[in-house]
């Protein structure tokens, strides 16, 4: 969370105030829901656990080095992700109608929710905060290079770009190049240089050898 | 709604800033937040497009300086006292003070957590033969409605060509306002960058959305 140091003493006090209303508030919610028999914390618990543990870009980059490594699956991913991954029952359990895009040498695809912060959960788990912020769902749409910049990578100028905007609840997977440098490698090895943005479309996978 | 949320094409946002090592939640109420947006959806007290259609309707200036969970949390607190789940007392209060409506599946338990860590099915059986198929030239339609809808402005009026379809599924713009699920062909509508941006526009560029057929008109 941005954080202004520029503040006086009574400018901090009132940014230490703002935090605590926030969790005095959602702590109220909380209350009158558990009170009322709507829900019970222990399952609230069991949610975010869920999302701090056991989902994340581990089960997508498993999903990628899987096609990276097994022809037959990586044609049955772009043919249909939901219903492919579903083969392998202990990487994620999917939902309708995920979309797996595929990098090559002439295109590169790159995903956005300009609406709102639409985006594969059981796969990369919770969104970043810079996918969900206005300069990218801003910007992906009409300057996805200087986006890509913002990254810190290019594309040959040549390169096709595709954007997918993901208005409604199909959701996308970006399947990245292989990289070179990885013959021979495990699908253990390989899901190592699977990045989430390289997954998302603003980043590419690790190169072998390269610090991380 | 022409609402700040539709923020495809604007410009003045500033740059994409990545945080290194970012945490999952960067305080404990933003993760408290998400699993309550989450148990009372799935305890039906609201749909998806319902709940999106609240953090939309916020003010502008709200929704723009609010940190993303803050926004979750306001649009939930506004949806469960406008459908009655909640009295805008206990608000107020913190705690429940008397009977109000109960969310349509009941409590949300530890029981139920498993079910919701995957995405429900929005695919639903087609009413009508699809209008479109693929590579059909269309034009998205100049709307405006002022409710929840998921054609963003900036391709409104622009021509496009149909990819592939989704078959059916639930339509946004009728689930949002509890006006059914209404379920609408589902397409892929992929735009030349000049189309939307000007001739000046990277031509290397393509972008798609996810159109439903009556976001749609044939060219």
């Amino acid at each position: 969370m941005a954080h202004d140091h520029d503040h006086d003493d009574h400018h901090d006090h009132e940014h230490g105030s703002e935090l605590s209303e926030m969790q005095i508030r959602v702590r109220a919610l909380e209350s009158i829901l558990t009170e009322k028999g709507y829900v019970e914390p222990a399952a609230l618990d069991a949610i975010i656990e869920a999302y701090e543990t056991k989902i994340g870009p581990h089960n997508g980059a498993q999903v990628i080095a899987k096609a990276w490594s097994d022809p037959a699956f990586k044609r049955a991913l772009i043919e249909d992700a939901t219903a492919a991954i579903a083969t392998l029952g202990h990487v994620a359990r999917t939902g309708d109608h995920l979309v797996a895009v595929e990098n090559t040498t002439s295109r590169h695809n790159m995903v956005v929710c300009t609406l709102c912060s639409c985006y594969p959960w059981e796969v990369l788990g919770l969104p970043p905060v810079w996918y969900k912020a206005a300069p990218y769902r801003s910007r992906a749409v009409k300057d996805p290079r200087g986006v890509l910049a913002d990254f810190g990578i290019a594309l040959p100028k040549e390169t096709e770009i595709r954007v997918w905007d993901s208005t409604a609840e199909t959701r996308f997977l970006v399947l990245p190049m292989r990289p070179a440098g990885t013959e021979g490698w495990s699908e253990a090895q390989l899901a190592e240089l699977v990045t989430r943005d390289s997954m998302i479309g603003t980043g590419f996978p690790k190169t072998p050898g390269a610090p991380s | 709604m022409n609402g700040v949320h539709d923020m495809g094409g604007m410009d003045g946002f500033g740059k994409v800033e990545a945080e290194p090592n970012e945490p999952v939640f960067h305080a404990d109420w933003e993760a408290r937040v998400m699993a309550l947006v989450r148990a009372m959806g799935a305890a039906g007290a609201f749909n998806i497009d319902t709940s999106r259609f609240y953090r939309e309707a916020l003010p502008p200036h709200v929704y723009l300086s609010s940190s993303y969970y803050k926004k979750w949390l306001l649009g939930l607190e506004n949806l469960l006292v406008d459908k009655g789940f909640v009295a805008p007392d206990e608000v107020k209060a913190g705690h429940a003070l008397k009977q109000t409506k109960a969310p349509k599946r009941g409590k949300f338990t530890r029981d139920d957590v498993e079910r919701i860590m995957v995405r429900g099915k929005f695919g639903r059986p087609a009413p009508a033969p699809a209008k479109f198929k693929a590579g059909d030239r269309v034009r998205a339609k100049n709307i405006h409605p002022a409710t929840h809808t998921r054609l963003p402005r900036y391709v409104r009026g622009h021509i496009g060509v149909v990819e592939r379809d989704h078959d059916c599924q639930v339509f946004p713009d009728s689930a949002s306002i509890e006006a059914g699920e209404n379920p609408q062909w589902l397409y892929t509508v992929v735009f030349d960058s000049a189309e939307l941006w000007g001739a000046d526009a990277d031509p290397t560029v393509k972008i798609s959305i996810d159109a439903f057929e009556p976001y749609l008109e044939a060219v």
